[in-house]
């Protein structure tokens, strides 16, 4: 029996002794007050999914009011302010701790065979910065009035009487959350990884989180600073960003930028590790190119810096400014490009299997190429000249934040849910739901292209008759969407009551968070696990459904009959 | 090209994706987009091809042993770095030159004076003209000198393919030549607040003669009080946000049956009762949240006319608001 299987002993012991991390301790206290990366990590999912469901109600609000032309249940003011929230709530709430806070929480520590994170405080204290930001973003939905777009744009957002500064102040806030969560995970994968794992033996995902912490750790202090100029803008009338007072709104452009571009990867960046480690697990097959794609995470973070400009291709840049940033714009989309061949590389010779977390990697790849390529037209400058502010942009990041993200978020849950709470789900609903999504999605946000080359400018509340054919096929597509997601998660709660035990290993992966039981013990492991290559598939055999993937005699390849796991029934 | 949707073939659109080539810009901007679209189209399918091939192919089924171990590749690494590089170079260098000729104009243009404000435009032409739709020569360069009174706005015409944020405190220009006579839609691209999507005008080409005479004709305001009462409404941004028909609000208080009312008004934070008469008028236009109606207290958003409307001027907005007093808007003179 190899060392590996052996500590895994050593923790199941460990496990019947002290119960595993959700059962360790009870009473609302334990949560509350807890340091385990874990329980944060479960915390912060269960927050950002329901910011999530309060967006995507918002979206569905406004998909429903553009079905007629004219006014159907919003007045204009209304829909501004619904499309503000729906875009302020998706990003700094949802989207930008998805993945890192909440998986990536969960995960880093389980990767590097660690027993938590380099600060647990810090990170406790990153989730209740978090909650201060969303009662801020609460209050401002509340006192209702919030109408300058989630871009807060001078100097409208100077002169408008809106609460601007709560919702400013819950940015600047959810700002430092993501900051020391950042620094959090830069600290905990320089200082933890185990004896063994060196830089380029750590899962894809790591390399991921890593480029994003870099990203948060140094531009969101501009946000920071930008915000707090802006406040002192509106309170006591110094003049940065209004022309009445002296200042100049392009400023402000390129401040927010600054910032709100590299955001972009944060949030498509920890998208991309999820990826790479559900294409190669759910292919059985070693990553194709991995040094390639550890790279290009560090590229698209560095070059993320440089391309703020594209944002502002039509609001009076000098044009050499304007054609530089059409160059940087560019060379971001090749470390993209590089990942998509190598995924797709990847699944060549290996052994796909169609689980629902495969399902969701695979529609991640067909939406993320679409919203790649359409970058394509917005960043090639006479192009843009026509598509800019139109619902092309919308369409376009749209397919890269969600198609992109949510997609690959929505994977990882159901990749790594056997892991959080140890229980497996229905994989044929779990398909299903996965089908839906692609469908919806691709029915909303299709049409908006064509919308956008025709001309329709994005953030109206009414628009031309001639639009309204596109505006309905692109709201039923919202509906099915909005369908999809929710048999998405009736599927997530029916695991978590009826859902049969997961096993240690139930997919067959490789790196280190498979290792320890389902769900894991409090302390992760009873003592550091081996390091092996985290794609290595060869010593994996797969037994039952009760017991799912055990390492076998190390370097012996599975016989054909070992590796036919049966679909789940449960 | 028509992709076989004819019921989405909206009249305005002369192709799937395009409404009609009315500049010398659609023709590039269009060409550039069907080649990008080839290229997408080319990687989509290579890309979603291969990923239904490899699922197809390599799915895990009795009696198919897959292989667990990648074989690195430098050769195809390089060759998807490279060709994607060599291919978004070219992209990058179209659109930059296109770029050029959308922001370098000609030595020789007409040049328009256009004033956006929250949520009309307005049009002002060399001999003096003002209105409130664009009106351009056709095959001549046309630039727009553009700025804001209060808030961003965008001058977009999807028709020319080319749009120019309009910024307060800054001059922007757009300029473009129009190739076709019609009239074409203009929007407001960039978010200006709540009747943002109503913030639409149209521009309307005309043959160079054509042009000429309107141009003529748009110069001569009325003489008659009342008639350029309204002309100025029309063509100030008052339309925009009062209405002249009783009881109708589009944002502050319509114009029509409020002349000698006594209305409740809030001075400062002071509440108190005001007779709209030709002072509460003029003070009304030249320092708007002065004395402000009660059920109307975002008068901030209205801007100030002091220093753009002479004295003849506001006389005659007061005598066409004192004559909508009965509620029967008198004929127009447009």
């Amino acid at each position: 029996m190899s060392v590996v299987a052996k500590n895994a002993e050593a923790s199941h012991a460990a496990d019947a002794h002290e119960g595993d991390y959700l059962t360790h301790s009870r009473g609302f206290l334990s949560w509350a007050l807890t340091l385990d990366h874990k329980r944060i990590g479960i915390m912060y999912l269960i927050g950002v999914m329901t910011s999530f469901l309060v967006g995507g109600i918002l979206a569905l609000m406004i998909r429903a009011e553009l079905l007629t032309p004219t006014q159907l249940f919003l007045t204009n003011k209304q829909f501004n302010q619904v499309f503000t929230l729906h875009g302020a709530i998706m990003v700094f709430l949802f989207i930008i701790p998805s993945v890192p806070a909440a998986l990536g929480n969960f995960l880093v520590p389980l990767m590097l065979g660690a027993k938590d994170v380099a600060f647990p405080r810090l990170n406790l204290c990153s989730f209740y910065l978090w909650v201060v930001g969303l009662i801020f973003f609460i209050a401002c939905l509340l006192i209702t009035g919030l109408d300058t777009g989630w871009t807060f744009y001078t100097p409208y957002s100077t002169t408008t009487e809106g609460p601007v500064a709560w919702a400013t102040m819950g940015a600047f806030i959810l700002g430092f959350s993501s900051i020391f969560t950042g620094l959090n995970f830069i600290v905990t994968i320089n200082t933890m990884r185990p004896p063994g794992m060196t830089w380029f033996k750590m899962p894809l995902f790591l390399w991921a989180t890593y480029s994003t912490a870099i990203i948060q750790v140094l531009a969101t202090p501009v946000l920071g600073i930008t915000l707090l100029l802006l406040t002192a803008e509106r309170l006591f009338q110094i003049g940065i960003f209004d022309p009445r007072w002296n200042g100049d709104p392009v400023a402000f452009q390129h401040f927010f930028w600054f910032y709100s571009h590299p955001a972009v990867y944060i949030m498509i960046l920890p998208a991309m590790g999820i990826i790479s480690e559900l294409m190669s697990v759910h292919s059985h097959k070693t990553i194709f190119g991995y040094t390639l794609i550890a790279y290009s995470s560090v590229a698209i973070a560095l070059f993320g810096f440089l391309v703020w400009g594209h944002h502002m291709f039509t609001s009076g840049m000098a044009d050499v400014t304007t054609i530089v940033f059409s160059a940087l714009t560019f060379s971001v989309s090749i470390p993209s490009a590089i990942k998509v061949f190598n995924w797709l590389a990847t699944m060549y010779k290996g052994t796909v299997q169609l689980t629902t977390p495969m399902c969701y990697a695979l529609n991640f790849l067909f939406l993320f190429t679409i919203g790649g390529l359409t970058g394509l037209f917005l960043g090639a400058l006479s192009a843009d000249r026509h598509l800019h502010d139109t619902y092309f942009v919308v369409a376009h990041f749209h397919y890269v934040m969600m198609g992109g993200t949510l997609v690959a978020f929505v994977g990882g849950i159901f990749h790594w849910w056997p892991k959080m709470v140890g229980k497996m789900y229905n994989e044929l609903w779990g398909q299903i739901s996965c089908l839906f999504v692609f469908i919806g999605f691709n029915l909303t946000f299709l049409p908006q292209f064509v919308m956008g080359t025709r001309g329709m400018p994005r953030r109206y509340a009414r628009y031309l008759p001639e639009f309204q054919d596109l505006h309905i096929m692109s709201s039923t597509g919202a509906f099915i969407l909005g369908f999809g997601l929710f048999i998405a998660l009736g599927v997530l709660i029916h695991s978590l009551m009826r859902g049969r035990k997961a096993p240690r290993n139930p997919w067959g992966g490789a790196t280190l968070e498979w290792h320890c039981s389902s769900p894991p013990p409090h302390y992760n492991f009873a003592s550091a696990p081996t390091v092996n290559e985290p794609y290595d598939y060869t010593p994996l055999a797969y037994h039952d459904e009760e017991h799912g993937w055990e390492y076998h005699q190390p370097n012996v390849r599975p016989t054909p009959s070992q590796s036919h796991p049966v679909i789940a029934k449960s | 090209m028509n992709l076989g949707f004819p019921f989405l073939l909206a009249d305005k659109n002369e192709t799937f994706w395009f409404p009609a080539q009315a500049s010398t810009f659609a023709k590039e901007v269009d060409f550039f987009y069907w080649a990008v679209l080839w290229i997408c189209i080319f990687f989509f399918v290579l890309v979603v091809g291969l990923m239904i091939t490899f699922v197809v192919k390599y799915r895990r089924r009795p009696g198919y042993q897959g292989s667990s171990l990648a074989e690195h590749n430098n050769f195809v690494e390089i060759l998807w770095t490279v060709i994607p590089t060599i291919i978004a170079i070219w992209i990058f260098a179209r659109g930059a030159s296109g770029y050029l000729d959308m922001v370098t104009p000609p030595a020789e243009t007409l040049d328009i004076n256009v004033t956006a404000r929250k949520w009309s435009w307005t049009f002002q032409y060399p001999n003096g003209a003002i209105s409130t739709q664009l009106h351009v020569p056709n095959n001549k360069a046309i630039k727009l000198n553009m700025r804001s009174e209060d808030v961003l706005h965008c001058l977009f015409v999807p028709a020319f393919r080319c749009k120019n944020d309009v910024v307060p405190g800054r001059v922007h220009y757009l300029w473009f030549q129009p190739i076709k006579e019609g009239v074409f839609d203009i929007f407001c691209a960039e978010y200006c607040g709540e009747r943002h999507s109503e913030m639409l005008s149209k521009v309307t080409v005309h043959d160079v003669a054509g042009y000429e005479a309107w141009v003529a004709d748009a110069a001569k305001p009325p003489t008659e009080p009342v008639a350029w009462g309204r002309w100025l409404y029309e063509r100030q941004g008052c339309m925009g946000c009062h209405s002249t028909e009783p009881d109708k609000r589009i944002v502050g208080p319509s114009f029509a049956k409020s002349f000698g009312t006594t209305q409740k008004v809030l001075t400062g934070n002071q509440a108190g009762d005001e007779v709209i008469n030709e002072a509460y008028i003029r003070e009304s236009i030249l320092n708007p949240s002065a004395k402000k109606r009660v059920g109307f207290e975002s008068a901030s958003q209205m801007q100030s006319f002091q220093g753009k409307l002479d004295e003849k001027q506001l006389n005659a907005i007061v005598e066409f608001i004192k004559s909508l007093r009965d509620g029967a808007p008198p004929a127009g003179t447009q």
